[in-house]
Order: C-alpha cells, then sequence, then structure tokens
C-alpha cells in the first residue's frame, strides 16, 4: 500500500516538475528545422554567445510544417521552408517581414539569389541551403559527355535510366529539354512535354523515389536524375559516379529561414538568422550538411574539391537557365491530368 | 520423417521472415560507411556518434519517460475500469465496451488531428504543447488496450472467491487487493506491456500533440527522411533490441525458477 501511495507521488511530483520547466520568464527561442539539417553545436554556441535558449525541434515534410504551424497550441520563431511553401505561407500572410538593420551578414549572401521569384529582396526570407536537380551517372557504363537531357532520350541507354517518381521534377525534365519554362501555364506546351515523357517511357528502367541511390550504387542503372545533395552523397564514398547539370537548365531548389507572423521573441529570432549567416557557423552546418551555402564567405572556406563541384555551385551563365518552382495554383489540375495521362500511357 | 523436416523448415522460415530485418539492421549499425546496402567494413563509428548526438538522446529521453509513465498510468486507471466494467449489469457493459473500442479502431490521425484541436483550444487557458500533452494523449489511446487484456482475465476468475472473501469480512478494497489482484496480474502485466509499445511506437498521435521542443525517438527518426536514416539510427535500434531481449530473458527465468520451486 505505501508503495503505491509512492508511486502515484513520484508521478505527480515528476509531472509538476516538467509542467514547471516550461513556465519560466527567461527568453526562448524555438526553432522548427528539417531533421538532421545543421551542425547542433552551433545551437550550443549561440546560447553560450547570447544567453538566449533554444528549443529545436524537427519536421519531416514542408506540409508536416505547416500543419503544426497553423493549429496554434505551440509556437515557433524560426522556420525553415522550401521556396514553394515560403511562396504560399507568404499569400496567406503567415510571415513576418524581415527587419534587414538586424541581420548585417546578410551582405554574405550571393547576389544572384537576391531576387528569387518567390520572395525578392529577402523581404521575407533568408536563404539557408539550395541545391539542382541534375544527371548522376556511372563512368564505367556511360561512355558520351552528360552535359544535356538528350542523353536521357538515347536508345543506346534502354533499361539503364531511373527518372525521379515526382509529379512536377519530372515534366520539369522534360519541359526544359523542349525549352519551355518549368512554370509554364500553358497547355499546349505541356502536351508536348507528356508526349515526349511516354516517348521515353520504354527506355526507364524505373520511376523511383529514395531507392534511387541504392539502385545506382548497385550498378542497376547508369543515368539516374537526383538532387545534387544525394548525388555528391553517393559520390563521395564511390568515385565511379560523375554529376552533370545540363545545359537546357533545370530546377535549383532553396531553404530558407523565415520568422512566422505570430512569433513571440522576433529581435531574438533576427540574431539568431543573423547567427546562422555568419561565415564561420555556414561553414560548420556546410561541412555537416553538406548541400550548397549561398553564402559567399563560407563558399571561399570550403575545400578546393567541393568548390570545384561544378554540379552542386554551377557558373553563372548556366544558372541563367535554372528556375525556382512557383505556385501554380488553380493550373495545378492540367499538372495533375498530364501526370496522370503519362502514368496510364503504355 | 520427412513430415519432421517439413515442419522444421517451416519453423526456420518463419523466424528468418520475422527476424532477418533486424539481424540486417543490427549488421548495417556496424558499418563503415554511410549506406544501408552496401558493406564497407566493421567499425562502431555510429554508435560514438550515437551517444554524441544530443538531439536523438533527448528523443530517447522523452520516449522512455512517455513510454513509462503513460503506461502505469493508464494501466492503473485502466485496471479499475475493467474491474467497474465487469461488475456493470449486462446492457451496460455493453455500451461501455462499445465506446472503448472506438478509439482502437479509429484511425490515429483522427485521434492525433482531434486531440491536437483539443489542446489547441485549451491553449487559451494557457496550456501549451510539449510533454504534458503528449503523455495525455498517450495516456488516453493506452487505456483501451489495458482495459481489453484485463477483463478476460477477470471473466475466468471465480467471482466467489471475492464475495467469500467480502462475507468473511474484508473491505471492497482489501478483498480487490487480495483476491482479485493476484488473479488478474498477467493480464495487468500484458496490458501494461502493449500500453509501453504502443507508446514507443507511436509516431502520428505524438506528432500532432507535441511542440515547444518535445520531440520522441519516431519524431526525430521520421524527420531525417528527407536527408536519408543516418546508422545511428540503426545502432539505437540495436541496443534497444538487445535490452528488450535480455529483459525478457531475464524475466521469462526469474519466471521458470519460481515455477521450479512451487
Amino acid at each position: 500500500m505505501k508503495k503505491n501511495v509512492l508511486l502515484v507521488l513520484i508521478i505527480i511530483l515528476s509531472l509538476s516538475f516538467l509542467y514547471g520547466c516550461s513556465s519560466n520568464d527567461e527568453v526562448v527561442l524555438n526553432v522548427y528545422n528539417w531533421g538532421d539539417y545543421i551542425d547542433e553545436s552551433v545551437l550550443d554556441d549561440f546560447t553560450n554567445e547570447t544567453g538566449i535558449k533554444i528549443n529545436y525541434e524537427t519536421y519531416p515534410t514542408n506540409e508536416d510544417m505547416l500543419v503544426k504551424l497553423t493549429q496554434g497550441g505551440s509556437n515557433y520563431d524560426v522556420v525553415f521552408p522550401s521556396d514553394y511553401m515560403i511562396e504560399k505561407m507568404k499569400k496567406e500572410g503567415m510571415l513576418s517581414k524581415l527587419d534587414k538593420s538586424l541581420i548585417p551578414n546578410l551582405e554574405n549572401i550571393d547576389e544572384n539569389f537576391s531576387n528569387l521569384e518567390f520572395d525578392k529582396g529577402y523581404e521575407y526570407s533568408v536563404p539557408y541551403f539550395w541545391g539542382t536537380v541534375g544527371i548522376l551517372y556511372n563512368k564505367n557504363m556511360v561512355d558520351d559527355k552528360v552535359d544535356s537531357w538528350d542523353i536521357l532520350w538515347d536508345e543506346k541507354y534502354k533499361d539503364q535510366i531511373l527518372m525521379m517518381d515526382s509529379q512536377r521534377d519530372t515534366i520539369m525534365v522534360a519541359q526544359k529539354k523542349l525549352g519551355y519554362s518549368m512554370n509554364s501555364k500553358n497547355v499546349e506546351e505541356l502536351e508536348k512535354a507528356k508526349e515526349l515523357l511516354i516517348a521515353q517511357k520504354p527506355l526507364v528502367l524505373a520511376y523511383v523515389g529514395d531507392n534511387v541511390k541504392d539502385m545506382m550504387i548497385q550498378g542497376e542503372a547508369a543515368l539516374a536524375v537526383v538532387w545534387s545533395g544525394e548525388a555528391y552523397g553517393v559520390m563521395s564514398e564511390h568515385e565511379e559516379f560523375g554529376f552533370a547539370l545540363p545545359k537546357e537548365g533545370s530546377n535549383y531548389w532553396f531553404d530558407n529561414i523565415v520568422i512566422p507572423k505570430d512569433a513571440k521573441n522576433k529581435e531574438a529570432a533576427h540574431k539568431f538568422i543573423n547567427f546562422l549567416l555568419d561565415p564561420e557557423i555556414g561553414f560548420r552546418n556546410t561541412d555537416y550538411v553538406g548541400y550548397s551555402t549561398p553564402n559567399k564567405k563560407t563558399f571561399e572556406m570550403l575545400d578546393d574539391e567541393v568548390k570545384a563541384r561544378k554540379g552542386a555551385y554551377p557558373s553563372d551563365e548556366l544558372l541563367e537557365n535554372f528556375e525556382v518552382f512557383l505556385d501554380p495554383g488553380d493550373f495545378i489540375e492540367e499538372y495533375n491530368r498530364v501526370w496522370t495521362e503519362f502514368k496510364a500511357a503504355n | 520423417m520427412v513430415n519432421k523436416y517439413i515442419k522444421r523448415i517451416y519453423t526456420i522460415a518463419i523466424f528468418l521472415f520475422l527476424y532477418a530485418p533486424i539481424i540486417l539492421l543490427i549488421i548495417f549499425s556496424f558499418n563503415k560507411s554511410k549506406s544501408l546496402s552496401s558493406w564497407d567494413g566493421f567499425s562502431l563509428k555510429w554508435y560514438i556518434e550515437l551517444f554524441n548526438d544530443k538531439h536523438i538522446m533527448k528523443s530517447l529521453y522523452y520516449t522512455l519517460l512517455c513510454a513509462v509513465l503513460s503506461s502505469i498510468i493508464a494501466t492503473i486507471i485502466g485496471t479499475f475500469a475493467a474491474f467497474g466494467i465487469f461488475n456493470m449489469k449486462k446492457i451496460q457493459r455493453k455500451i461501455i465496451l462499445n465506446l472503448n473500442n472506438l478509439p482502437l479502431l479509429n484511425p490515429d490521425i483522427v485521434t492525433g488531428i482531434s486531440l491536437m484541436l483539443l489542446f489547441a483550444f485549451l491553449s487559451r487557458y494557457k496550456l501549451r504543447l510539449g510533454f504534458l500533452t503528449m503523455l495525455i494523449a498517450h495516456i488516453t489511446f493506452n487505456i483501451p488496450y489495458v482495459i481489453l487484456s484485463v477483463l478476460p482475465k477477470l471473466k475466468q476468475m471465480n467471482k466467489d472467491i471475492y464475495l467469500a472473501a467480502m462475507d468473511l469480512g474484508a473491505t471492497p478494497f482489501y478483498a480487490f487487493k487480495k483476491i482479485v489482484f493476484p488473479e488478474i496480474l498477467p493480464g495487468i502485466i500484458t496490458g501494461m506491456l502493449i500500453a509501453f509499445t504502443m507508446s514507443v511506437d507511436d509516431f502520428v498521435i505524438s506528432y500532432f500533440t507535441t511542440g515547444n521542443g518535445v520531440s520522441n525517438l519516431s519524431i526525430t527518426i521520421y524527420s531525417m527522411t528527407r536527408r536519408g536514416i543516418k546508422p545511428t539510427i540503426n545502432a539505437l535500434s540495436t541496443i534497444l533490441f538487445t535490452v528488450v531481449l535480455s529483459l525478457l530473458l531475464v524475466v521469462n527465468k526469474r519466471s521458470k525458477s519460481i515455477k521450479d520451486l512451487t
């Protein structure tokens, strides 16, 4: 009997202790980031430097993040959505305008990224990481030069090609090959892209998701459309692979840092953003995550081998043909239709 | 003779089917490279990295704390509830049991969203999403499992012994403690174990009911999917698996020696 009372007491005590923890007055910054997307020692350094504590939480997708953000009950001060999600959140008035005077390190960011379609002039967001989409190829199996989407339509590589099982990413390949914008709202252009993808179908081994890396490493295919970050992850451990960006252009994506409208500690949030844009801190994060940094000074600090990665840091002239995905609004119905028809075609 | 062979092969096949994924997971926790499919040599680096990863260790702490607390609390509430339901009239019992089954059949996502909406509504009374809300959610979805595993044991019990104890002057609580409780203990333990595993396992409900920096292992692991699951997770799973396995062995051995004594 005594034991039971003791047990209940312990439970009540530990509960009240936990509850007590969450209700103190010091500044606590709630940071909501993608999983495994920061060198976590950076967070401690920020606390040591400024005395601001960080509550760090992670999410798996933009959509999951949006749900938690809109439902209330918890409060986030710094979030890292991707390009199209920023566009959407901006439209819905969920973001708070940045006070650029509080972010002097903004000057470290590459000017190429100051006018991105979804947020011109860093009004609501600052780039954190970015990347591209290109072709990962096995040098032992491919002897042609890889510099164009055309190679994915080459009969020679029948059943050795992997495409993404993802609507807009795959339609993008056909659109870019045809020289169209990947945000096209022209039905005729979309139809042509569809025909092209259907024509490619017999050559493609599979339309894949996450298993693309393993299939390439095991030598099941010679060419695959992949994200730059994944490509260099594979290449750092397997020498037989190469990664190239097509000259027709491709998609580049961004994960930017934003402050939600109802954030409680906006001043601390600005401090944290400025801290992340510091060259040294940026270097540690880039070293850990391995994606492309938008920070010019951080880029200078990278190893020469990393700097030379044309696929992760393309030349300015190549970048001219690159685009960010934009929200097509109601026109998404057309994309859905084209994708379904392509999937159903034989 | 042939029959025996087939039996043996069948058993081996079943166990292989059940344990092959876990064995593979354990092997790759010792892999040198990040790959989860090709072997590049032995190394312990993922174990070292695991213990240095504050985020994962913190999630582990919240996971275990939440699982232990929620299974204990749910077991206490559930056991008394089961005893109450057992003593009800037949129609009443049927209604309550059906109500009890509803949360089990309800998809997790519905439970998760509705709890989140409830907590969001309560947030105007200073309730913030965090460990407490996650714990409450876990207790909520654990209680039906405990009730369902305790009730059959109550039905098996001879009710007359309980009544006899009261005839001889025991208070209801004393009779429950001395007569009913030992009878239904196996059911209680089963219920608690189920509750514990359900709590460790849960992603959907936890995701929607937690906040403010508190996340359990399933949330942390799932949020890694974009960048690829790291072998540190294999290392962690290997440790958890060994701990559970040795616990089971110890428990089995103890109950065996107790049986031998009696």
